[in-house]
């Protein structure tokens, strides 16, 4: 696999990075602690370079109508300037990603999937098009993702925009987005801010073409230090991410898992009157319950002792296996360890005391309803 | 580049061992394994009065990202753990050959150990 550098790995080396290989690219893992990085995000802000994830562009006339077809949800019906989580299955149900699509226009969408499905992602997408009056485009290679996330974040984006557009930043919804005015070096150049995140905090995601990262991320610090912005790694987004029991392509979803059994029915749209890719199946899936009333669910586990279940560790019922951890770890805001497991629906219901397979030895967890963290609004 | 302590042996599994002289011997993770592992949030150690063996698992630490077996690098009697590490694993990160030591050992017999020179130029250290 070819190890794809994003345009601010300069910038992550100068930090003292260590790196880690996500979806192929060569990413920073932490700079110096990831606990310190996970609570600059609870408590201030954290800046991240998401730049591996990929950003495909679908334009023209039937733009909402292929969406529709292609993904789960119904993307004709998402306003201009907001965004939709979706999916985009197979003709089995199963998720092949899931993803973000901002609408930018009557027949404009940015679609922003996961950086290791991007290119799987870009290239379903431009089959899935044929007979439609839409075009695809990969932009993934030249565009770069900075996401400033926490309390702090709009207090930080606001000193790099002109005072006139404030209110553009500020009324700004959670997933909605914006063209604003950023001034870095002097020169306001015009960026996509979203106001998306994947941490449980608020927060800001901007996109811009790779020559401006760097600028815009070394401003970001000098202006944010006052505010307790510090670069922070995938090692604490996941921590992160967890916590807010939001799941993560390739631990919680794949493509032999479905929505319904990852708690995300709401998100498959079998109302939508035009056919969609997995439409069939899922509606198939739903009609027998799968994940609802058998087989097995997504659900939170919160261990008693102090030890945390991983991924992949079996959870058992009386000693007999009833489930696997797909991710887990200690959460350092809440001071004990989270998990997120696919469990039997019998012991699916929060308040179930079940163990998990440590290494050998069983230990108690309790499933608890997701988010294992909601912060105060 | 994680600090590697030139007075102490260590173990291919990043275990360090201090000889205090007579006495028994103190035992801790090195600097390496503590940057590799990231912030360590557990650790489970042998109690004192059993037995390690060299070589053998005697415990774990666990870090947000990862978990770890700790290897005891000698065989004989543990004859005291740190206390204040349990109640603080940050301080295998802080202080790995300070604060942050493990478990004291009467040694019967050691297993295979490196000098600090091999150590550091096994795993990129620096002395």
């Amino acid at each position: 696999m070819t190890e794809n550098h994003t345009a601010l790995y300069g910038e992550h080396q100068k930090a003292g990075a260590s790196f880690t290989d996500f979806g192929g690219w060569q990413m920073p893992l932490k700079y110096s602690s990831e606990l310190a990085e996970h609570h600059a995000v609870r408590n201030a802000a954290g800046l991240f370079d998401l730049s591996h994830m990929g950003e495909v562009w679908v334009t023209g006339p039937d733009a909402g109508a292929f969406l529709d077809y292609a993904l789960a949800g119904k993307l004709s019906a998402v306003a201009v300037g907001k965004a939709k989580y979706s999916l985009i299955c197979n003709a089995d149900g199963g998720i092949i990603d899931d993803l973000i699509s901002y609408r930018r226009g009557d027949e404009k969408y940015l679609v922003v999937p996961n950086a290791g499905n991007a290119a799987t992602v870009a290239a379903l997408l431009a089959e899935r098009a044929a007979g439609f009056d839409a075009v695809v485009e990969d932009a993934s290679s030249e565009t770069s993702l900075i996401a400033v996330q926490g309390p702090n974040a709009e207090a930080i984006l606001l000193t790099l925009v002109p005072q006139a557009q404030h209110s553009l930043v500020t009324e700004l919804k959670y997933y909605a987005a914006v063209e604003v005015g950023f001034t870095v070096n002097g020169t306001v150049q015009d960026l996509l801010l979203a106001r998306t995140g994947y941490t449980g905090e608020d927060g800001f995601e901007i996109y811009l073409p790779n020559g401006g990262a760097a600028a815009l991320w070394e401003t970001l610090l000098e202006n944010g230090q006052g505010q307790g912005l510090i670069p922070a790694g995938l090692a604490a987004r996941d921590s992160l991410r967890l916590e807010a029991g939001m799941p993560l392509y390739g631990n919680e979803l794949s493509t032999s898992g479905h929505a319904y059994a990852a708690g995300l029915g709401p998100v498959v749209s079998l109302a939508k009157e035009s056919d969609f890719i997995g439409k069939a199946a899922l509606a198939a899936i739903k009609a027998a319950g799968d994940g609802i009333a058998s087989g097995r669910k997504l659900v939170g586990l919160k261990g008693v002792g102090r030890r945390a279940a991983r991924g992949h560790y079996p959870v058992l019922k009386d000693g007999a296996v009833i489930g696997e951890v797909t991710s887990g770890q200690p959460s350092p805001t809440l001071g004990y360890p989270v998990a997120m497991a696919y469990v039997d629906v019998a012991h699916a219901e929060p308040g179930t005391m079940l163990d998990v397979d440590l290494r050998g030895k069983a230990e108690p967890f309790e499933v608890v309803a997701l988010p294992f963290y909601k912060r105060q609004k | 580049m994680s600090k590697v302590a030139s007075e102490l042996k260590y173990s291919a599994e990043h275990e360090w061992i201090a000889a205090d002289g007579a006495g028994p011997s103190t035992i801790g993770v090195s600097a390496v394994a503590a940057d590799a592992l990231g912030d360590i949030v557990y650790v489970d150690l042998p109690e004192a009065g059993s037995t390690v063996t060299a070589g053998e698992s005697c415990g774990e630490i666990e870090s947000t990202k990862s978990v770890s077996d700790l290897y005891s690098p000698v065989t004989g009697e543990v004859t005291e753990v740190n206390a204040a590490v349990v109640d603080d694993p940050a301080l295998v990160n802080s202080d790995p050959y300070g604060a942050g030591w493990l478990f004291k050992v009467a040694v019967d017999s050691e297993g295979p150990l490196l000098t600090a020179p091999e150590y550091a130029a096994a795993n990129g250290g620096e002395l």
